[in-house]
C-alpha cells in the first residue's frame, strides 16, 4: 500500500554555502550543542572553490548498513531508512563501512552510529535553501 | 563557567623542543571572556619586552570565546603576536573554520612560542598535536597549492582549518598574511611573516566534541532568535553584493581613496563595483562555520592561455571592499579583469592586499616624481592603472631583487623613511591606509585604534552619519571613538563578527552568555570592554607607542573629504583628547 513519509531531501547542494548551521542545528536536536552529535555533514568539494558535498542518509530502502550491522542493531524502517537499537550495538562501525556516502556516522564518545532520522530539525536553519523536507511515497528514491 | 566546558583550556606549543602541553586557565577566561580580551593578557605574558617581531621568542597567540560553537557568528579567530610591520601590537581576526576548529579541539586559545629550524606545520588534532616535517611546501610559489597538499593529507575534512602562509610569509615581507580555508586572512599586520620566521608552514587544527549549556530549552529558544535576527534585516546586505556594495556609495560620496589619494571618486568606479562583480564574475558564495551570512563572494575569471587557441583556466578569486580600494581604486586599475589577477596574484604570494595596495601608490608617485628611478624599480615603469606591470611589481615585492623592493617589503612608512616622499606614504600607525577618506574620524580612529586599522573604531561610520550633518569638537570625535573601540573589546573577545554588530546588542550577549553558563551584567561589561582597551594600550606603551609621534600624511589633509573640518589642528586635539583617556 502506497503511504506518504517525510523525507530529508537535498534540494540542491549547489546552493550550499558551507556555514554548516545544518550540522549545529542536528547536535542541538538532542540538547549536544557542537558538531559531536551530528547525522549530516558538510565539507567543501576539494576546496571551497569547488562548493560542498552534503552527506545524509538517503534513506535506502535496503540499507547496506543494516545488512552490515553483526548483532542487528539497525532495524530497517518501512519505507526504508534505519533506527538504532543501542542496546543491541558493540560499536563494531561496520556500518559506517558499508555507507558508501558516508552518512553512518560514528559517535566518537561511545562508537555507535548517527544516521539521520528525517526529523527535518536541519530545515528551518538552512538560510540557502539547500536541504527540504518533502513527502514522498514509500520506497520512493530520493532525488 | 560550565563545568565541562573546555573553554579555559589554553594550549602551550613550543616549536624550538617540538613539545606542547595544556594549562588550564580559569583565571583568564573568568575575567576576560575569551578572544581578544584574553589573548592580550597572554601576549602580555608571553611577549618580552622590547623582543625582536621575528625572533623564537615573539610567540603568537589565537584565541575564541565561550559563544563559538553554541551561536551563530561568534566565529572569528583573534589572532595576536609582536607586529613585524609596526614593531608594536599585533592583532588580527579571522573567519574561515578556524574559530569553531579550535573550540571543537577543546582550547580557548593556543599559544605557539619558538621557532624551528626545519620548516614544519603543525597539526591539532583535539588533544593531539603533530610536528609535520614541510620542506617540501617551504618555497613553493603557489600557497593555493600548499593548501590542497595538506588538505589531501591530513584527516577530518569540514571539521578542520588550514591556516597557511604564502612566499610573502617565507620571505618576512612585514605585511604577509595568514590564508584560511583559501579566502579568509589574518590579513593585517603581518601575522604571516611571524610564522614565516617560525618556519610554520601552516596550522591545522580539527576537533568535534558538545558544549555544555546552563538551560537547553532556554538555549534553543535563544538561537533560535538570534539566527532568525542573523538571517534578516542588517545582515542581509553582506549575503546579497558583499562589502563590495560599498564601492559606489563611498565614491559619490568622495570618499574612495583614488590614485594614491590624489583624488576621492573614482571615474571608473561603476566598472569594479559589487554590482559590476556580481553582473559579470560572481561564481560562488561562501560561508565562515555556523555563519548563516555567507558574505564571501567569489569570483570566475575566464583566461585564455595565449600560448593556444581555445585553451582556458578558471580561476575562483574572492573579493572584498578592502582589496578593491587598494589594488583598484588606489593605485587606479578600473579594468576588472586586471583586477581580479592582482587580488589572485596577492593571494597566491600570500600578502595583505589592503597594505599592498597604498605600497604600490606610493611607489607610483615616487616615480612620476623622481625620488625612484628604473634601477630602483628593476626596470618597471610604475603607472595608475597599469595592472600587468604592478603584477610584477608585486613578484619583486616577495622576491626583493633591488633595494628598494626591499624597503617596499617593509610597508610605506618604511620606504618614505629611506627614499622621501613621507607627504604621500599613505600609512597611519605604521599601517597602511583602508578605503575610507570619509572624513577626520576614520583617519583619527585610525590613528588612535589598538591596530591602527578602520575596524577599532568604525570612524567612517561617525563621519558618515554624525559628521556631515553636524559639528562635533575633536573632544566629542575622541569620547565616540573611544566608546565604540571599548565596546568592541567585548565583541571581539566574544569573538563576534562585526558584520554582526547590530544583531548582538548588550542585551543578546547577555542572555547568550547566561546560556553558556556565565553571570555578566551590562555594566560589568562594559567595564570588561574599558579594562580590555586599557591592557592593549599597556602592551603598545610597553613596546613604545606615543600619540605624540603620530604622523599625519599631508595627503591626506589636502584632497578634500566629504567633511569640511578635516584639517591637522582638529585632528590632533582629538587625538590629544583620546590619549588623556587611555593613559
Amino acid at each position: 500500500m502506497e503511504r506518504l513519509r517525510k523525507r530529508l531531501v537535498i534540494v540542491d547542494p549547489e546552493r550550499c554555502v558551507g556555514c554548516q548551521c545544518c550540522m549545529f542545528a542536528c547536535s542541538r536536536r538532542l540538547n549536544k550543542p557542537g558538531l559531536a552529535q551530528s547525522s549530516i555533514a558538510v565539507r567543501s568539494n576539494g576546496g571551497m572553490e569547488r562548493g560542498f558535498v552534503v552527506i545524509v542518509c538517503r534513506v535506502c530502502p535496503d540499507p547496506p548498513c543494516a545488512r552490515a550491522c553483526p548483532t542487528g542493531a539497525l532495524v530497517v524502517q518501512k519505507g526504508g531508512g534505519v533506527r538504532l537499537k543501542e542496546e543491541k550495538c558493540i560499536g563494531c562501525g561496520a556500518c559506517a563501512e558499508a555507507c558508501i556516502v558516508g552518512a553512518a556516522f560514528l559517535d566518537s564518545e561511545t562508537n555507535k552510529p548517527m544516521i539521520c532520522v528525517q526529523c527535518g530539525f536541519c530545515v528551518d536553519f538552512c538560510p540557502h535553501g539547500v536541504l527540504a523536507l518533502k513527502e514522498v511515497i514509500d520506497n520512493d528514491a530520493q532525488g | 563557567m560550565l563545568k565541562d566546558d573546555p573553554l579555559h583550556n589554553v594550549l602551550y606549543v613550543d616549536l624550538s623542543r617540538k613539545r606542547f602541553h595544556v594549562e588550564a586557565r580559569p583565571d583568564l577566561f573568568d575575567r576576560y571572556i575569551g578572544g581578544a580580551g584574553v589573548a592580550t593578557q597572554l601576549l602580555l605574558e608571553n611577549c618580552p619586552e622590547g623582543c625582536d617581531p621575528f625572533g623564537p621568542e615573539n610567540p603568537v597567540i589565537l584565541a575564541v570565546g565561550p559563544l563559538t560553537g553554541l551561536f551563530p557568528l561568534a566565529s572569528k579567530t583573534v589572532a595576536m603576536f609582536k607586529s613585524p610591520h609596526t614593531g608594536n601590537l599585533g592583532e588580527s581576526h579571522c573567519g574561515g573554520r578556524s574559530a569553531v576548529a579550535i573550540r571543537m579541539a577543546g582550547y580557548g586559545a593556543i599559544v605557539i612560542n619558538g621557532a624551528s629550524e626545519l620548516p614544519i606545520y603543525l597539526v591539532i588534532n583535539g588533544d593531539r598535536v603533530f610536528f609535520r616535517d614541510a620542506s617540501t611546501l617551504w618555497g613553493m610559489g603557489n600557497s593555493l597549492t600548499v593548501g590542497r597538499i595538506i588538505r589531501e593529507r591530513e584527516s577530518q575534512p569540514g571539521l578542520r582549518t588550514i591556516m597557511r602562509i604564502g612566499r610573502a610569509g617565507e620571505q618576512k615581507v612585514s605585511y604577509a598574511c595568514v590564508s584560511v580555508e583559501t579566502y579568509r586572512h589574518f590579513g593585517r599586520l603581518g601575522l604571516g611573516a611571524v610564522l614565516g620566521s617560525k618556519k610554520l608552514k601552516a596550522i591545522v587544527v580539527s576537533g568535534k566534541r558538545s558544549l555544555p549549556v546552563a538551560d537547553s530549552k532556554e538555549y534553543r529558544k535563544l538561537y533560535k532568535d538570534v539566527f532568525k535576527a542573523a538571517t534578516s534585516g542588517a545582515t542581509q546586505k553582506y549575503h546579497n553584493l558583499g562589502t563590495p556594495q560599498n564601492i559606489l556609495p563611498l565614491n559619490k560620496l568622495g570618499g574612495f581613496p583614488t590614485r594614491n589619494l590624489q583624488a576621492a571618486r573614482f571615474e571608473e568606479a561603476d566598472r569594479i563595483s559589487g554590482e559590476a562583480f556580481a553582473e559579470g564574475y560572481l561564481g560562488r558564495r561562501l560561508a565562515c562555520s555556523h555563519c548563516p551570512v555567507a558574505c564571501i563572494h567569489i569570483a570566475a575569471l575566464r583566461e585564455p592561455h595565449e600560448s593556444e587557441p581555445f585553451f582556458y583556466k578558471t580561476s575562483m578569486i574572492s573579493y572584498d571592499y578592502e582589496p578593491i580600494y587598494a589594488l583598484g581604486g588606489m593605485i587606479g586599475v578600473g579594468d576588472p579583469e586586471g583586477l581580479l589577477r592582482l587580488l589572485d596574484r596577492v593571494e597566491v604570494l600570500g600578502l595583505d592586499a589592503i597594505s599592498t595596495g597604498p605600497v604600490l601608490s606610493w611607489a607610483t608617485e615616487a616615480f612620476a616624481r623622481g625620488l625612484i628611478n628604473e634601477k630602483d624599480t628593476d626596470g618597471l615603469r610604475l603607472e595608475f592603472g597599469d595592472w600587468k606591470t604592478y603584477l610584477e611589481a608585486i613578484n619583486r615585492i616577495v622576491e626583493q631583487p633591488t633595494d628598494l623592493y626591499s624597503s617596499l617589503a617593509r610597508g610605506v612608512e618604511h620606504a618614505a623613511s629611506v627614499y622621501g616622499g613621507e607627504d604621500f606614504a599613505l600609512a597611519l600607525g605604521g599601517n597602511e591606509l583602508t578605503g575610507y577618506h570619509t572624513g577626520p574620524a576614520a583617519h583619527v580612529g585610525h590613528l588612535v585604534g589598538a591596530r591602527h586599522g578602520h575596524l577599532d573604531n568604525a570612524g567612517y561610520s561617525i563621519d558618515q552619519k554624525v559628521l556631515v550633518e553636524k559639528k562635533l569638537t575633536p573632544e566629542e570625535l575622541g569620547d565616540a571613538l573611544v566608546k565604540e573601540e571599548s565596546w568592541r573589546q567585548v565583541l571581539s573577545s566574544l569573538v563576534i563578527c562585526f558584520f554582526a554588530r547590530e544583531v548582538f546588542d548588550m542585551e543578546t550577549v547577555v542572555a547568550c552568555l547566561r546560556s553558556a553558563g556565565l553571570k555578566f551584567d551590562p555594566s560589568a561589561l562594559t567595564e570588561i570592554g574599558t579594562s580590555i582597551h586599557r591592557e592593549k594600550f599597556r602592551f603598545k606603551y610597553r613596546e613604545g607607542f606615543s600619540f605624540d609621534s603620530l604622523r599625519i600624511p599631508r595627503r591626506i589633509l589636502e584632497t578634500k573629504s566629504p567633511v569640511p573640518c578635516l584639517t591637522e589642528e582638529y585632528m590632533r586635539a582629538a587625538i590629544a583628547h583620546v590619549k588623556k583617556r587611555l593613559s
